[in-house]
């Protein structure tokens, strides 16, 4: 008897103070939320939704060319992507030492950060048996686009997005360069990059775990 | 305006006795708290000052969940773990917009808004670093945290990455997307588009409020059960292409060398792993009734039974799962026990709705070698009650 004219008096009292207690907004809430919840299924069916969605719904705005310029900076592995303009190991040694050394060494391998540079005996492949393998340009990336494409968007970190085409082909023809990748006379542009040949290239092999499904017990994966 | 060095000492002092009585109000509750009454409503609720669950930076692009202090399945968002590669970019959803491109009928720009308006769905998934396995070493003093804080749940909300596509009008021969964020590195992955039609979201919304900046305010991708660095946060572009754009994070790393001579690209999936929150370092057991609980997860659908050995491998029992088990998404397991002293291994083994069973240790060396990479390491791992109570990890150096 006591406690529930306790919780009229809270229930009143959440009423005016507009929710201000907890425990008395449930109350008033239930009445407003259980009828339209029953009354749900005809709004949104839970098995075909598509069908009765548009197959538009007219929402955002096309996007201008150059909205699309702006942004779009990838470089795939066929090349599609590279920038008109072109640098050599010469060009890029420069704004190796002065912009990127600090932080991956004099030659490329000697860090604190990751290592950019070596490669391995007979371009060998053991990064599963040997966790001490420098994992480099010219021993693990499959790819030279990925230099670039990596470079010009998130390298140095202090100021990404700063380095010109040309200097980006520069930097990339000198780390591969010093990945003996290229003679030190090599020009690096949109047409020669894609071609440089990378020892890792045929290593890389798709996931196969998840499908198909694998047999009832199986672990090594 | 002048101010003299007393004054500035005397309001120092002023400070540091605000702190103080802060503190002290902080951590002396009232003997008996019905005598005295309670603090007003604020704006802002707060946990109790009693509880301080941290996450734990390691340098400063990840930090981990406390798992050890942690019930249930949701990560409170601010315990959520973080990874990022360029920081944690500050973005105003005013000016904020998702280009979608390239293979499509209608190269579109969404603002966060438009986002919002699209048809929503809201479903409970974890997020899991690929790198998330932090027992490799001889260390014993190791929490669940540094094990494995790297794997978070919450109630994402956001629009069907499939929705989208449909209004973009993406052409039926694109079979990859690139996914672009707005931090400070750019980051890139290459996403195949049947991800999109099978669970991919655009989510904006995380445990009920808007995603936090560590977990891509204001959008970011969500990929269920794929590893976390391709669900790209601070989502800017979506370009859809007939091949994989072969980007740093999905060469160079995140690519698993295996034993063969081989290295694994484009994987995705995170398999079935499970982790014994409790009893865990560094908690000291007492004798009698144990609740060994934990947490297991599969990016492959639902957890279907997670086993618990307390004999260090040699016998298993199943847990008993907390109802409903949702798919990719963590799932509480508990096994009472009774410790009646002496030296006990404990360890869970998580088996999920494909029949895929969490491997050894050995079982993944002998695969994948001992490779220094580390993605994709969930092996099944074991704490150690010595007979004083205390419990510590059981290392087992790679
Ligand atoms: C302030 C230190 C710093 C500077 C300066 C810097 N880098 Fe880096 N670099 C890093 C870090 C840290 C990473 C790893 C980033 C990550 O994993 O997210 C990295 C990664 C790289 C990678 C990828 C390595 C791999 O194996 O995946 C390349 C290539 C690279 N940097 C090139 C450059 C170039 C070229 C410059 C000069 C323009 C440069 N860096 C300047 C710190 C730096």
């Amino acid at each position: 008897m006591k406690s529930a004219l306790r919780l009229v008096a809270i229930g009143v009292l959440g009423l005016i103070c507009a929710g201000g207690d907890r425990n008395a907004v449930p109350l008033a809430a239930q009445a407003r939320t259980t009828a339209p919840a029953k009354a749900q299924p005809a709004k949104a069916p839970a098995k075909a939704p598509s069908a009765k969605e548009p197959a538009r719904f007219g929402i955002g705005r096309p996007a201008t060319p150059a909205e699309i310029t702006a942004w779009d900076i990838d470089v795939g592995p066929d090349g599609v992507g590279l920038p008109p303009g072109r640098g050599t190991p010469a060009d890029g040694a420069p704004i190796y030492a002065s912009r990127c050394a600090g932080c991956h060494g004099k030659t490329g391998k000697e860090g604190p950060n990751d290592v950019l540079a070596g490669r391995l005996p007979g371009d060998a492949f053991p990064f599963a048996r040997d966790p001490r393998a420098p994992k480099t340009i010219g021993s693990y990336w499959p790819y030279a686009t990925t230099a670039f494409d990596y470079i010009r968007r998130a390298m140095p970190p202090d100021a990404p997005g700063s380095l010109k085409d040309n200097e980006v082909y520069g930097l990339v023809a000198y780390l591969l360069f010093l990945n003996e990748l290229i003679p030190a006379d090599a020009s690096i542009d949109a047409t020669s990059l894609p071609k440089v040949k990378m020892p890792a290239h045929d290593r890389f092999v798709p996931d196969t775990r998840g499908a198909p499904k694998p047999a009832p017990g199986a672990k090594s994966r | 305006m002048k101010v003299s060095r007393r004054a500035l000492l005397a309001g120092a002092a002023g400070v540091v006795a605000l702190g103080k009585t802060a503190a002290m109000q902080a951590s002396q509750a009232p003997s008996d708290p019905s005598k005295v009454r309670g603090k007003p409503s604020r704006a802002l609720g707060q946990r109790a000052p009693f509880e301080k669950p941290q996450r734990q930076p390691r340098g400063v692009a990840s930090s981990g969940t406390p798992h050890q202090d942690l019930y249930g399945t949701i990560t409170p968002a601010d315990l959520h773990f973080e990874r990022h590669h360029g920081g944690v970019p500050e973005i105003d959803p005013k000016t904020y917009s998702l280009l979608i491109h390239g293979m499509v009928e209608r190269p579109m720009v969404f603002t966060l808004a438009d986002l919002k308006r699209f048809p929503s769905v809201s479903r409970v998934h974890f997020l899991e670093c690929s790198g998330n396995f932090g027992g490799r070493g001889t260390a014993t003093e190791l929490t669940p945290q540094q094990l494995a804080g790297l794997t978070s749940t919450s109630e994402w909300t956001g629009v069907a990455l499939a929705t989208l596509f449909r209004e973009v009008g993406a052409s039926p021969k694109a079979t990859w997307f690139l996914a672009e964020g707005q931090d400070a590195a750019v980051l890139t992955r290459s996403i195949p588009v049947s991800k999109a039609h099978d669970d991919a979201l655009i989510a904006y919304g995380q445990n009920g409020e808007a995603i936090r900046p560590e977990q891509g305010y204001p959008a970011r991708l969500l990929l269920p059960g794929w590893e976390g660095n391709s669900n790209v946060k601070w989502l800017r572009r979506i370009e859809l292409s007939d091949r994989p754009f072969m980007t740093r994070e999905e060469t160079s790393k995140y690519t698993e060398p295996m034993a063969d001579g081989t290295a694994r690209i484009f994987s995705f999936l995170m398999d079935a792993r499970s982790l014994i929150t409790y009893p865990a370092y560094p908690v000291t057991l007492s004798r009698g009734w144990v609740e060994i609980n934990g947490i297991a997860w599969t990016g492959s659908g639902k957890i279907r039974r997670v086993d618990v050995s307390t004999d260090g491998g040699a016998t298993w029992t199943p847990a008993r799962l907390q109802e409903p088990v949702l798919s990719k998404a963590h799932t509480r397991f508990r096994h009472l026990w009774n410790w009646t002293g002496g030296e006990a291994v404990i360890m869970s083994r998580a088996v999920d709705e494909t029949g895929y069973v969490q491997p050894t240790r050995d079982v993944l060396i002998a695969a994948r070698g001992v490779s220094s990479v580390g993605y994709h390491v969930n092996p099944i791992t074991g704490w150690l009650i010595r007979p004083d109570g205390t419990v510590v990890y059981r290392a087992e150096p790679w």
